[in-house]
């Protein structure tokens, strides 16, 4: 066992965690933050996309001691404190951009991390920004408008 | 930002209101199955088979139990008493033969992944860390993979037991049916004949969710939490199979993750997961990796379809001779032999053929079971029927649409009664396919091919047409009794109004991903005049909302959103009956819109529903022998399908050189009927088109020659991402479904019905001048590039399998055509 101290979503844990542990199962399992979910085995579905220290990482493939010290942000933390969505939480259900939703969480934590660093993709780089995240509901096109409305906002927030 | 909510007064129906369900979902405050977690409650990890078909000598789990975590592990043999049989609700003929279906294997095991024991642990991953304690012996058997030779004389068998690897053959004939001429007339008198052999690859559902189910105990039943698209045929399936009484069986399906009818099963893992529980009175849980996911819930399509149609030089179609090989796998599971002969009644689709015959015979291979995937026999039929249109179309020398303008129902002809004996409601296939031409600018692209054949372009474009119609609302009842389904086909729904005036809404269709709590909102708030925001939509428990068939083949609106309908008229009627009272009216004399009754030609505010309901709660001044409630129960039962179209239209660009294909363009006008929600009409046929295509280009289950799974993970199995897809075009026409009152049709399946033979015929036109007449699904490079190699020694057949997974392939079946057409463009 292992000791870690990880901040997650603004609060923080000290645990003992088996070495093979993954972040995801960490969260889920050990802190009860299951709004972040598990898709596949294989890295490829995106679906346990969360932020650790401000980058998006797959937590299937991170394990839960490489995060030690850490700050994670899942899209539990996303929401301001009066419960108001963040901007692109807003623009999914704008846009209608999630039809069951279980690849949603991992799917705004990638817009997440696209839109930190260009609020204005194109289609075209909004399409690659996500391109590691399946989503078998939607055709991506309303998630597509979703990541681009949300970068408007963002914008508008920033020149505010 | 807010949302901006398009609202006028004409109602709530027709709004692109956005979803109710969305916020929980946004914030990850989700109830996702493997969310839950009970006191004591154990972990399930099962072993799975890695032989496709072997007999089990001796399997020993003793060591696995004496693992850290270990609480017990179990084989087939100790449930072999109590597991029963995954039940098939569908025998499609009497003497269908089905083999039975142990969930935990006892003495073989006839696919690989399938389930030979399960260890229950106080945590994860010491279950899964177990299952390496157990040993297990294989004597292995002879392995049957391919259709036509498991159909052979002498052919190995799946089950020793069974005379033969044939589990039934259906047959519809029109000469016979009297629905039309016989088929062998026209066969015999053609003038022109077409045959083709096209390749229904393996699919994989691949919802996002695993699938995942929590039993409680309790002393003679169980509750069930299960990622299921059915809680209610579950609950009496499950009360069949381990012989519990019904009423002591409650199913939960909490949020589900997509399902596509991959989720439309009785599992194995779902009866595992009663039998630990039960056994151990302990909650169990069980919650597959993907993996286990990809290997053992159930497959679709997989069908060898043997295609002959007959014209007349002048490009009148006068017959249509289908003959099937639907492979069911290993096992019959819940609707496995129903699927491919849903599609019987769709291969003749928009066209007058005047003879039709359709055989299909079920076969058992040594694979994964095939069961419902998203359109279930209906995309299979569209398929078939529009690649050869375009076949016979290429035979004729004539555009493939003027083929389809000559043979189609004309919109004045509704409502139609066709060859395989089904009545069309209504449509207006000239109106769709107008408007698609132009929304995609098809007079320009044509003009681009023709300038691109002529300069001998190595990137080539292709136009692709679909003019599809689909059945949904499955199903009128008595229809099903004559296909021999075990159950009904209609849905269920009630409606509370509490004394505030807020409104719940309980439905027997079980969502998962549909929007019905919105949609069905909707209906409520028109239908009974209260605020969109005061209704309550409730569903998928089976102790809440009791009675219901569930979610599947594009039924929810069609048959559960009448139901609502039905419900609320009766809500009316009862209020009514108060408000006339309470106004001291005539009931004749009370006008009711706008959720208030005023009397006719008198002035003044009358009475709001609200106030009605306030009266019935208090039940202070009803009239005589009124019950004090306004709450109402309906169960409707279609009487007939309801019929959408559309015309779908693709653009391919295909690099000659590499084989590479890519979607330029993708245009589709569906008509749906009347639509209560556009924006979510507009998210299902987006993402019905993503799966079609995906058939189209990118996805298929392989299996290797000793029965692996080689696309076992998502590396391998390619669902595609979001820069594999177009953005797409999307229009409506309204040609309003005469079967049910809200004039709706469905729209769940039908992206993913159309959109398949649009993207096929798209590459194929590609490749016309190159001599090629068929690329095998999914259109790969490495298939476009083969066809185009053999398309210059004039082959028309598609070349089969793929070396893509480094083995073989499920497609070495693969046929022959007769046909020797070449008489396409010559580059």
């Amino acid at each position: 066992m292992t000791r870690v101290s990880i901040t997650v979503d603004g609060v923080n844990y000290v645990d003992e965690v088996e070495p093979r542990l993954l972040l995801v199962q960490y969260l889920r399992e050990r802190l009860g933050k299951v709004g972040t979910v598990v898709g596949c085995d294989t890295s490829n579905c995106g679906a346990c996309t969360v932020a650790l220290n401000g980058r998006s990482v797959k937590s299937c493939s991170v394990l839960a001691v490489q995060a030690d010290g850490g700050e994670v942000l899942t899209v539990e933390g996303l929401a301001g404190p009066d419960g108001s969505l963040h901007p692109i939480q807003q623009a999914f259900h704008d846009k209608h951009a999630l039809q069951c939703g279980f690849c949603t969480p991992g799917m705004i934590m990638a817009a997440w991390d696209l839109l930190r660093e260009n609020k204005q993709p194109s289609e075209d780089e909004v399409r690659e920004g996500i391109e590691g995240n399946l989503c078998r509901c939607t055709g991506y096109q309303n998630i597509v408008a979703a990541v681009q409305a949300a970068g408007q906002a963002l914008s508008k927030e920033a020149s505010a | 930002m807010t949302a901006v909510e398009e609202r006028t007064d004409a109602g709530e129906i027709g709004q692109p209101r956005r979803r109710k369900e969305d916020r929980h979902l946004l914030t990850g405050a989700t109830t996702w199955t493997d969310n839950l977690t009970l006191p004591g409650m154990l972990h399930l990890a099962i072993l799975r088979s890695p032989m496709a078909h072997a007999r089990i000598s001796s399997i020993d789990v003793s060591a696995a139990v004496q693992r850290p975590g270990v609480v017990a592990a179990f084989a087939g043999r100790d449930f072999a008493d109590s597991q029963g049989t995954i039940p098939c609700a569908w025998p499609v003929t009497p003497d269908m033969v089905n083999p039975g279906h142990p969930s935990l294997a006892v003495d073989t095991v006839n696919h690989v992944g399938e389930a030979v024991a399960v260890v229950a642990a106080r945590d994860k991953a010491s279950a899964q860390d177990a299952l390496e304690a157990i040993e297990v012996d294989y004597e292995p058997l002879p392995v049957v993979l391919d259709m036509p030779s498991a159909l052979a004389e002498g052919a190995d068998k799946v089950h020793a037991h069974t005379g033969s690897n044939r589990s039934f053959t259906w047959t519809f004939e029109s000469g016979a049916a009297g629905t039309g001429q016989p088929i062998d007339q026209a066969l015999a008198e053609a003038e022109v004949t077409v045959r083709r052999r096209f390749i229904q690859q393996r699919l994989i559902p691949a919802f996002m969710e695993p699938r995942s189910t929590v039993v409680q105990p309790s002393s003679d039943g169980f509750t069930m939490w299960s990622a299921t698209q059915i809680p209610h045929i579950l609950r009496t399936m499950l009360a069949l199979t381990l012989n519990l009484p019904e009423h002591k069986v409650r199913v939960v399906a909490p949020d589900v993750g997509g399902g596509f009818g991959g989720k439309l099963q009785v599992t194995p893992e779902e009866v595992i997961t009663t039998l630990v529980a039960r056994r151990l009175g302990r909650p169990a849980k069980y919650t597959e990796t993907r993996s286990e996911s990809l290997m053992s819930a159930h497959h679709g399509r997989d069908q060898i379809q043997d295609i002959t149609i007959t014209a007349r030089r002048d490009g009148t179609v006068t017959g249509l001779d289908v003959h099937l090989l639907a492979d069911m796998g290993a096992y019959l599971r819940l609707v496995s032999p129903g699927v491919p002969i849903l599609g019987a009644f769709m291969f003749n689709a928009i066209y007058k053929f005047p003879a039709y015959r359709f055989v299909c015979e079920g076969v058992f291979t040594n694979k994964t079971p095939t069961d419902a995937y998203r359109g279930a026999g209906r995309p299979e039929a569209t398929f078939a029927v529009e690649r050869i249109m375009d076949e016979l179309a290429h035979e004729l020398g004539v555009d493939p649409l003027e083929l389809r303008r000559k043979n189609w129902i004309r919109h004045e002809e509704f409502p139609f009664t066709t060859v395989a004996g089904l009545t069309y409601d209504s449509g207006n296939y000239e109106a769709a396919t107008e408007r698609a031409l132009e929304l995609i600018g098809w007079d320009e692209l044509k003009r681009e091919q023709a300038e691109r054949r002529q300069r001998k372009d190595p990137v080539q474009l292709g136009l692709g047409i679909s003019t599809f119609t689909e059945m949904c609302g499955l199903a009128p009842s008595r229809v099903l009794g004559s296909l021999d389904y075990a159950a009904g086909g209609w849905e269920n729904a009630s409606i509370r109004v509490l004394a505030t005036g807020k409104v719940e809404v309980v439905t027997g269709a079980s969502a998962h991903g549909q929007g019905h709590e919105t949609a069905w909102s909707q209906i409520v708030a028109d239908q009974l005049g209260v605020p969109f925001e005061d209704v309550e939509v409730i569903h998928g428990d089976t102790q809440s909302s009791p009675k219901g068939l569930d979610t599947y083949g594009s039924r929810s609106l069609a048959v559960g959103g009448i139901a609502v309908v039905k419900a609320a008229e009766k809500v009316v009627a009862k209020a009514r009956r108060i408000a006339a009272h309470l106004l001291e009216a005539s009931e004749d004399d009370l006008e009711f819109a706008g959720g208030r009754f005023t009397v006719r030609g008198v002035p003044g505010e009358g009475k709001s529903i609200q106030d009605v309901a306030f009266a019935a709660f208090t039940a202070h001044d009803l009239p005589d022998g009124v019950e004090p409630s306004l709450d109402a129960d309906a169960t409707f039962d279609p009487e007939n399908f309801s019929f959408p179209h559309g015309t779908h239209l693709c653009a391919i660009e295909v690099d000659t050189e590499t084989g590479a294909a890519k979607i330029r363009k993708y245009v589709c006008v569906d008509d749906i009927g009347k639509v209560i929600n556009p924006l979510i009409v507009e998210g299902q046929v987006h993402g019905g088109l993503a799966q079609g295509i995906a058939q189209a280009l990118y996805e298929e289950a392989v299996y290797d020659d000793e029965g692996n799974l080689t696309t076992g993970t998502f590396v391998d199995y390619l669902l595609p991402s979001a820069t594999d897809l177009p953005s797409f075009t999307t229009d409506r026409t309204t040609s309003p479904s005469t079967t049910n009152p809200l004039g709706v049709k469905g729209v769940g399946e039908a992206g993913t019905i159309a959109s398949t033979p649009a993207v096929v015929n798209a590459v194929v036109d590609a490749l016309r001048p190159f001599g090629v007449n068929d690329v095998q699904m999914p259109c790969t490079p490495e298939r476009i590039w083969r066809a185009l190699a053999q398309g210059a020694e004039k082959s028309d057949r598609a070349p089969g399998g793929t070396v893509a997974y480094g083995g073989s392939s499920t497609t070495s079946s693969d046929g022959s055509s007769t046909s020797d057409s070449t008489d396409g463009d010559q580059l």
